[in-house]
């Protein structure tokens, strides 16, 4: 199967349990590789699709506890390789989709190598929060070519029209962005998020998931009763720093995925 | 209307959250109305004229050019108000986000003249102010961090990375994207994604409209070369961009090359750069090669950035423009030597132009160099060398 219609399996088999789908996101390498590996493991037994960071330097699109953990992982020797790693020990079991900044798919031979490297990894496909739509086309291309998908983002501010351009486009899924800003936990998600889902979901042939901002099980819950998935990332990001890593990412995604079956 | 470019040939582009792409939609319109609108061009004059001190001299060097022998001429943006070119751009970015009505600034600054500038754009105009700063500049820049407060603004201290302009443009883009209803992000230099390099070019080239309007006045003819100091490379490209069509004018960007172009501690993001995205735009960057951007380095703050403007990233493929470097070493001598000759205290930034004119003078015609700022700033710098 390619990339795409492993992402479609996925969430048809959490829509077939009666629930959306949850897919956690990690970042490679940190705190470090060996925990990495752990936190992956742990992701395997509970997640339906997982969402691999990249680590980058300059990670324009996350808040405070997401960058904080690029440059620890940076530091602690995280590479493009030990994504590639980390992808390939989840990949037999679950749908793997990197988040990757456009430098990393556009330096170093292109979207062609990367998507090379991605594909041979056994991963499904990317998302590339600084790739928007008038960007993406050749990226795209390179991603249809060796059947990865091309996840594009809608965000709160992304105008109507502009908005079913976005979904005519979009491969695997559609990531909503739940609130204006960056990565993060959130108190509240905000009331005009129904709407936003419900109006890409129209649009959409594809699932809509959503991220942002997402930190509790109930929070996944509320998603969960809009979209076809929910996205947790900086809240897991904080669970991998604990001393028990694989169980307090473990326990949290359990938790979670409960919250989405009874939702 | 004029579209605003979004491309400069490969260059340019916009490689940012999708949060930000309707803002950079308003603001791209926003911009192509108000630059034709005669109502908005003549506020912003009057503005040059009485408030920032416009037009600055173009100043005929006598001792520095006995000293390189040709006739050399000085483009004083030294001499506008606060001390650099950067007052241009922040005035005319601050006007327009009253005219779209966003009541709130922020901008990022590196050795401070863009963050002192953009404050007082605000002071002017009465618009609210954040700037984001490296808690290591503000370490080394203590004075205009004062004067950023005495003009009302707030400055936020960036802790992450090497806490330097990279961190802070960084850290303001994230600002934007969370408050991007309310606020106008005033960036600094040519860069960042577009509208933004077509938007600082379009209110730099006041600086080449005048120096080439002054050149003609006193020689009769135009220069042989124009030369300015590229970081982001915002005073080169308002002092290139009206001398572009002129084909036998040579433009020439200097860029730092700190300890050395063969050292990792340069900021030749142009002569030693690779293709990639850096800050919202592709253009040429120091990444390593997995893509992960590099610190750069320089003795210039301004000059202390591992991206640059994509017009130049064009410039320097179609071979409009060269662009070469001088180390840290070279650059201070520069500075010391143009103190004595001609009683001018140049900005470390532009100190660079001077110092690749003092190893490459000679030939047919005179020099305009753009003196982008004065050098009381660096003071404490170079008397710690």
């Amino acid at each position: 199967m390619t990339g795409p219609e492993l992402i479609a399996a996925a969430f048809d088999a959490a829509r077939e349990e009666g629930r959306a789908a949850l897919m956690p996101y990690m970042m490679a390498g940190y705190p470090d590789r060996e925990t990495s590996s752990a936190v992956a493991a742990a992701y395997a037994e509970s997640a339906d699709l997982v969402e691999l960071g990249i680590p980058f330097s300059d990670p324009l699109a996350d808040g405070p506890t997401i960058h904080a953990a690029a440059t620890a992982a940076l530091e602690a020797g995280a590479s493009m390789d030990t994504a590639i790693e980390i992808c390939e020990e989840i990949a037999e079991r679950l749908p793997v989709v990197f988040m990757v900044y456009a430098n990393m798919v556009l330096a170093h031979g292109g979207a062609e190598e990367f998507a090379r490297r991605a594909l041979d990894a056994g991963a499904c496909g990317a998302i590339v929060p600084d790739l928007p739509l008038e960007e993406a086309e050749p990226v795209r291309a390179a991603f249809d070519a060796a059947g990865l998908a091309l996840v594009p983002l809608v965000a709160p501010t992304t105008p109507a029209e502009r908005r079913a351009r976005i979904c005519a486009a979009a491969r695997g899924f559609v990531y909503v962005v739940s609130t204006v800003g960056t990565t993060g936990e959130r108190d509240e998600l905000p009331a005009e998020l129904a709407e936003l889902v419900a109006a890409t979901k129209a649009e959409a042939e594809v699932p809509v998931a959503v991220g942002f901002g997402i930190g509790t099980p109930r929070q996944a819950a509320q998603v969960g009763e809009i979209a076809d998935g929910a996205i947790i990332g900086s809240r897991l990001v904080r669970a991998a720093e604990e001393a028990d890593a694989a169980e307090a990412v473990g326990s949290f995604l359990r938790e979670t995925r409960d919250a989405l079956v009874s939702g | 209307m004029s579209a605003v470019e979004e491309r400069f040939g490969p260059y340019g582009g916009r490689y940012v959250p999708e949060t930000l792409i309707s803002a950079l939609d308003e603001l791209t319109a926003a911009w192509a109305e108000a630059r034709e609108d005669p109502a908005f061009r003549e506020r912003l004059a009057l503005l040059h004229r009485d408030f920032v001190g416009r037009p600055t001299p173009l100043y005929r060097a006598e001792r520095l050019s006995e000293r390189v022998g040709k006739t050399v001429y000085l483009k004083r943006e030294d001499l506008a108000h606060t001390g650099a070119h950067k007052i241009n751009n922040a005035v005319g970015q601050v006007l327009l986000a009253q005219r779209m009505g966003k009541p709130r600034i922020i901008a990022e600054t590196g050795a401070g003249q863009h963050g002192v500038a953009t404050a007082t754009a605000c002071a002017l105009l009465g618009l609210e102010c954040v700037v984001y700063m490296g808690s290591e500049d503000i370490r080394r820049q203590k004075p205009n961090v004062e004067r950023m407060g005495l003009l009302g603004a707030e400055v936020v201290p960036v802790e992450a990375g090497a806490r330097t302009l990279k961190e802070a443009v960084s850290a303001a883009i994230r600002d934007w994207v969370a408050n991007v209803a309310t606020t106008h992000y005033v960036i600094g230099s040519a860069v960042g994604p577009a509208p933004f390099p077509a938007l600082v070019r379009d209110l730099q080239t006041v600086i080449g409209e005048e120096a080439r309007e002054q050149a003609l006045a006193a020689e009769g003819e135009l220069p042989g070369r124009v030369i300015a100091c590229v970081g982001g490379g915002s005073n080169s490209i308002g002092i290139f961009t009206p001398f572009v069509e002129d084909a036998a004018v040579e433009l020439i960007g200097v860029e730092a090359a700190g300890e050395g172009l063969d050292s990792d501690r340069h900021g030749a993001s142009l002569g030693k750069g690779t293709t990639g995205v850096l800050h919202g735009s592709l253009s040429s960057i120091i990444a390593d090669e997995e893509g992960q951007i590099l610190e750069a380095h320089s003795v210039s703050a301004g000059l202390d950035y591992p991206g640059v403007g994509p017009e130049h990233a064009w410039l320097r493929d179609t071979g409009r423009a060269s662009y070469v470097s001088v180390t840290d070493a070279q650059a201070l001598d520069a500075f010391k030597l143009l103190c004595r000759l001609e009683g001018i205290i140049p900005a470390l930034e532009s100190s660079h132009a001077i110092a690749w004119l003092l190893e490459n003078g000679g030939g047919d015609g005179y020099d305009v160099i753009c003196l982008s700022g004065r050098g009381d700033k660096d003071l404490a710098e170079v008397l710690s060398l």
